[in-house]
């Protein structure tokens, strides 16, 4: 939440719409494929292009991740539920109307936890989640006073998730944004592709003085990312609050965010209330789900984000903040997971943690790459931690060695081989290079047993250097202390 | 012998027998068709190619041993079913340059009996009229009588059928449109109970209502192509998975003991004259077959037009969203806009029928008037419909009449919606809850037909047909041919 | 004839039939919610027809539905089937686009969308 605003007694009111593509094979009406990126119009076929005659039939699978969902967040699922039609007209709207949810939505009533600043849980109540379909897209691209529309996307499944007004700033909406990413994610039910359009946020912010009644909300519109929905936020709730300080009124409008400009403007297309008109689609029948089909779907669920979080905290000693680090992605807490074990257990959990937090996931962010994708696997990782853990190569010589099994798939042990990295910890040898640096710098030396503390790191330094960096740290610091001692 | 004389019954044992090839009886129908259409403009588009080639394809499987029953049987379709390759225009400017790029699964099944195609008939425009003169083509002209109506939607078909212009037609059903016409021409229609046959490809009028059926001299003959077109189809989520009984098999079960009931609403104050007569003579005639008589009262049918303005409206106004000049059918020359494009395209495209419906049902929808409209409609057709199941626990079918009037003169009531809305009076109940029905020829009011009606239970197209034979075998209205067209 | 339909008016509204009267600015404001152009030649005979037609419906507002459930489709104890996840469809975008008014580089072409 903005300081400011909360000293000047304002509290900020944000719900959150999110569109999550659903990440089916067809979809959702028709059986025409969803993949993104193909060239336009040539995945549109007639039930999706809303000619005369088509008529729509349901995906099992985009029911069923909509139930996992519900599921997963506690939420009551609607054993019958009903497909109504939202009427306007708009030309990546083909039919004129948006099949999708009214007043019998498929999930409602659900809840999610999220992590706030000061470490404390809040729980955000999720209104409802229902299906529907997504429109198309426009173009204007050189086509002058004209639009282009390409009707690939119109059809794909979406389940929307509608929050509880309970968010109470921007940071908070962000946080249950990212968890709600992550969930999606975890379940398997949406790629999270933001860049893509396969998840997508609308807020809806007010601002009330406090204990008073909700205040007018505008809508912003479609945000790509956590980044700019943070920005927009903080932005409309300035805006508002100028508003309303300077005696005027909110105008409940749609607004869109310009990321280059940093402010939200009105969006001229949607500036008249719509009268969508909704009714029970008679094209669709109600949908119901027996029990076993529900149960079906709970087997399915994963070990959820929180749960996850919570066992390796006890199972892996990890605090907090590196297990939500850890479980931020299924793939990547699979990944640790399969480091641990591989390296032995427990006992390399806290090393595998920053490993994987720490140049892992570097490696990964620096190269756009995916933990499906990792250039090293679990095993070899594990191996590099062994040779940590049995005192071959030091931390920092492991840094080098992990580049090098990255960039050419090699194992740790190839590496070191290849490269003698190998950690010295032969007493003698460290002596001797201790010997050598002591006798190069009699004027360093001197200072040093003269009082000059500080020198120590010199010393450390030029025996590190000596040895090209592998005298083992914790050895070389006790024989030079002896060594180095007047 | 005159070909066009023959029932479908006979024709299918000429072709099997030889005793005419398809191309000939098809090329009969298209002299036949040449002479006449231009009079009575029952046909929008005349396939002849088409119908040549499908004819050459009969006879060469006839050849080769696989022909069917149907194989070389010409039928017209309504053109409201899309046929691939083929304009489907819907009676509407909106349509007229539309070719549609599939088939409808009606025609697909009965292309697939080896039918021959003759061409598209006219129609209402949209399906919506009681009369044939909403349609951007022209009216159709009543056989019996060139100064009258055919009857609608379905007039073309009608017209077609009675003037003998096709053996066959399909028409489709949402108050009447096929039952209504073939009263006021003197042949058998019937709407089969809704979800029976598919309406993929159907362009859709009123969802919960539109049922494809078929229209032809006898029952027999409709039995046959019921048949045929009748059957679960995943391709529409409403259509019943339900095997389809042999109705040509079971048509000669006996009336003897069937239990009908007169619908006390029916026969109410107002059914004078040469139709309450007429009617009244069908009665006897059941009993002499054996058919127990039964009074049934269904109190809330006075409500059904009423009901049925505000449903099938509210459900057309949101179904007609997709002509928008976007993708098919009519675009408005130079748009400003696309507020022009939309609205200009549709005010030219639509003829005042249709604009009229569509302004209904975008008000009976519209914020603040749906609960009042559009709910308490459906609520009202629940009571109906429980009324008549109420009916058939008591009855086998119900009975009563068509049409208030025989055909009335072109114009007579083209002013008053309400007057031209009454014409279905009798009808709209079955649409309502979803029954089978059918109109079959009982007399002559002077020189114009009269017909009779029968309701069905849900799936009871079996029992209706049998009856509407048992019928057909004692009296001889449905062999009576216009003496222009004999 | 017509007397004949007259008196099954009367004998199918046995309940009193309200008048119903739209205004223009609301009749303007259907059609400008259903994207229809009307002439203002048309507008009256609108307003006209949509009165008279509204207030033959009115008489459902009379009728007691009580605890009545309303029927969304005649399908009772039938519900939705549900398609398996195939993408079977492939690319037939030139045929389909064959009816298209405006396209251009394989996109359909209408006037400039505002954001």
């Amino acid at each position: 939440m903005n300081q400011q605003s909360v000293d000047a007694g304002w509290e900020v009111v944000i719900g959150l719409e999110i569109h999550a593509q659903l990440a089916t094979r067809s979809k959702i009406f028709s059986s025409s494929p969803t993949a993104y990126g193909a060239a336009p119009n040539s995945q549109a076929n007639l039930v999706d292009l809303g000619y005369p005659g088509v008529l729509p039939v349901l995906n099992r699978e985009a029911v069923r991740m909509a139930v996992k969902f519900g599921l997963a967040t506690g939420s009551t699922i609607a054993r019958r539920s009903v497909f109504a039609r939202k009427n306007y007209f708009y030309p990546d709207l083909p039919k004129g109307y948006q099949i999708s949810q009214y007043e019998l939505p498929i999930v409602a009533k659900g809840t999610l936890d999220i992590l706030l600043e000061d470490g404390s849980i809040k729980t955000i109540g999720i209104t409802r989640a229902h299906l529907e379909e997504d429109a198309g897209k426009s173009t204007h691209e050189g086509l002058g006073a004209a639009s282009g529309i390409d009707l690939n996307r119109a059809g794909t499944p979406l389940l929307e998730i509608v929050s509880e007004p309970d968010l109470r700033g921007a940071k908070e909406a962000v946080a249950y944004l990212k968890k709600i990413h992550t969930l999606v994610r975890y379940l398997e039910i949406c790629d999270g592709n933001m860049q893509e359009g396969s998840f997508r946020c609308d807020a809806n912010v007010s601002v009330r003085r406090f204990g008073a009644e909700l205040g007018t909300r505008c809508e912003i519109k479609n945000v790509n990312s956590f980044r700019y929905v943070e920005k927009a936020i903080n932005y409309e709730v300035v805006r508002q609050i100028d508003v309303l300080e300077g005696g005027g009124k909110i105008v409940q409008e749609t607004r869109l965010y310009d990321s280059a400009k940093d402010e939200t403007r009105p969006m001229r297309s949607k500036e008249e209330a719509n009268d969508y008109r909704y009714f029970p689609d008679p094209d669709l029948l109600p949908v119901e789900l027996a029990e076993d089909f529900i149960e079906t779907v709970r087997a399915t669920l994963p070990e959820l984000p929180d749960e996850k979080a919570d066992r390796f905290c006890s199972a892996y000693g990890l605090s907090r903040y590196d297990a939500l680090v850890l479980t931020s992605g299924r793939d990547l807490a699979d990944y640790y997971e399969s480091v641990v074990r591989a390296a032995g257990g427990i006992p390399a959990a806290k090393l595998a943690a920053n490993w994987v937090m720490g140049d892992f996931s570097g490696a990964l962010n620096r190269d756009n790459l995916e933990v499906a994708t990792a250039r090293v696997s679990t095993d070899l990782l594990a191996g590099l931690l062994a040779r940590i853990q049995d005192d071959t190569i030091s931390g920092k010589i492991a840094k080098e060695v992990f580049e090098s099994m990255w960039a050419d798939g090699a194992s740790a042990d190839a590496v070191i081989e290849a490269k003698g990295l190998k950690q010295i910890t032969d007493t003698g040898a460290i002596e001797a290079a201790i010997e050598a640096v002591m006798a190069a710098n009699p004027g360093q030396l001197a200072e040093y047993r003269s009082g000059k503390d500080r020198l120590f790191g010199f010393f450390v330094g030029q025996t590190m250097k000596a040895t090209a960096g592998k005298a083992n740290p914790a050895q070389l610091n006790d024989l030079l202390k002896r060594m180095l001692a007047p | 012998m005159s070909l066009h004389t023959l029932s479908v019954a006979e024709l299918s044992a000429g072709l099997a027998r030889k005793d005419y090839s398809a191309v000939e009886l098809t090329q009969h129908f298209l002299d036949r068709i040449s002479l006449s259409n231009p009079v009575l403009n029952a046909y929008v588009t005349i396939t002849a190619e088409r119908a040549l080639a499908d004819a050459r394809a009969a006879d060469a499987s006839r050849a080769a041993g696989t022909a069917g029953v149907l194989t070389g049987i010409p039928v017209a379709q309504k053109d409201i079913f899309c046929t691939d390759g083929i304009r489907t225009t819907c009676g509407s400017r909106m349509l007229d340059n539309f070719v549609a790029p599939y088939d409808s699964t009606v025609v697909e099944r009965l292309s697939a009996a080896g039918t021959v195609l003759l061409g598209k008939t006219n129609m209402d425009e949209f399906a919506m009229g009681s009369s044939n003169e909403t349609s951007w083509y022209g009216p159709v002209r009543n056989p019996w009588d060139h100064s009258k109506v055919p009857g609608g939607s379905s007039g073309g078909s009608a017209a077609v059928v009675a003037a003998r212009l096709a053996p066959v037609a399909t028409g489709t059903d949402t108050g009447g449109s096929i039952r209504q016409p073939a009263a006021l021409v003197g042949i058998s229609g019937i709407k089969p109970t809704y979800g029976r046959v598919s309406r993929y490809g159907m362009i859709a009028f009123a969802s919960s209502l539109d049922q494809a059926g078929i229209m032809a001299p006898s029952a027999a003959d409709c039995a046959l192509f019921l048949q045929t077109i009748a059957g679960f189809d995943p391709r529409d989520s409403t259509s019943v998975d339900r095997p389809v009984a042999d109705y040509a098999a079971e048509l000669t079960t006996p009336v003897k003991g069937l239990r009908i009931g007169i619908v006390k609403e029916f026969f109410e104050r107002g059914l004078e004259g040469p139709t309450g007569a007429l009617v009244n003579a069908v009665l006897e005639q059941y009993r002499a077959l054996g058919a127990e008589l039964v009074e049934v009262s269904c109190p809330s049918l006075p409500l059904s037009v009423p009901t049925y303005y505000v449903v099938a409206p509210a459900e057309c106004s949101s179904n007609l969203s997709r002509f928008d000049g976007v993708r098919f059918g009519h675009r408005c020359e130079n748009p400003r806009d696309l507020m022009d494009l939309y609205k200009r395209s549709r005010g030219e495209g639509f003829g005042a029928e249709v604009k009229r419906r569509i302004m209904t049902g975008t008000y009976v929808l519209s914020a603040g008037y749906y609960d009042a409209y559009y709910l308490k409609a459906q609520k009202v057709r629940s009571l109906i419909t429980a009324e008549f199941k109420a009916a058939f626990t008591k009855v086998d079918l119900l009975i009563g009449p068509t049409s208030p009037t025989p055909a009335f003169d072109l114009g007579a009531k083209v002013d008053d919606p309400i007057t031209m809305y009454l014409n279905d009076i009798y009808t709209i109940g079955a649409n309502l809850a979803g029954l089978p029905a059918m109109s079959i020829p009982c007399g002559f009011d002077g020189h114009l037909p009269v017909g009779v009606q029968l309701i069905g239970p849900h799936f009871g197209e079996s029992r209706l047909l049998s009856a509407a034979h048992a019928y057909q075998s004692v009296t001889d209205f449905h062999r009576r041919i216009p003496a222009a067209y004999v | 004839m017509y007397k004949a339909t007259c008196m099954i008016v009367k004998a199918f509204s046995p309940l009193p039939v309200p008048i119903m009267s739209l205004t223009r600015p609301q009749v303007e404001g259907i059609a400008h919610l259903a994207r229809l152009q009307i002439t203002e030649a048309e507008l009256p005979v609108y307003v006209d027809s949509l009165s008279k037609i509204l207030s033959f419906v009115e008489q459902l507002s009379a009728v007691d539905t009580g605890s009545v459930e309303p029927m969304a489709h005649p399908l009772e104890g039938e519900s939705q089937r549900l398609r398996a996840d195939d993408a079977t469809e492939t690319d037939r975008r030139e045929k389909y686009q064959a009816n298209a008014p405006s396209v251009s580089g394989a996109l359909y072409i209408v006037p400039r969308v505002i954001e």
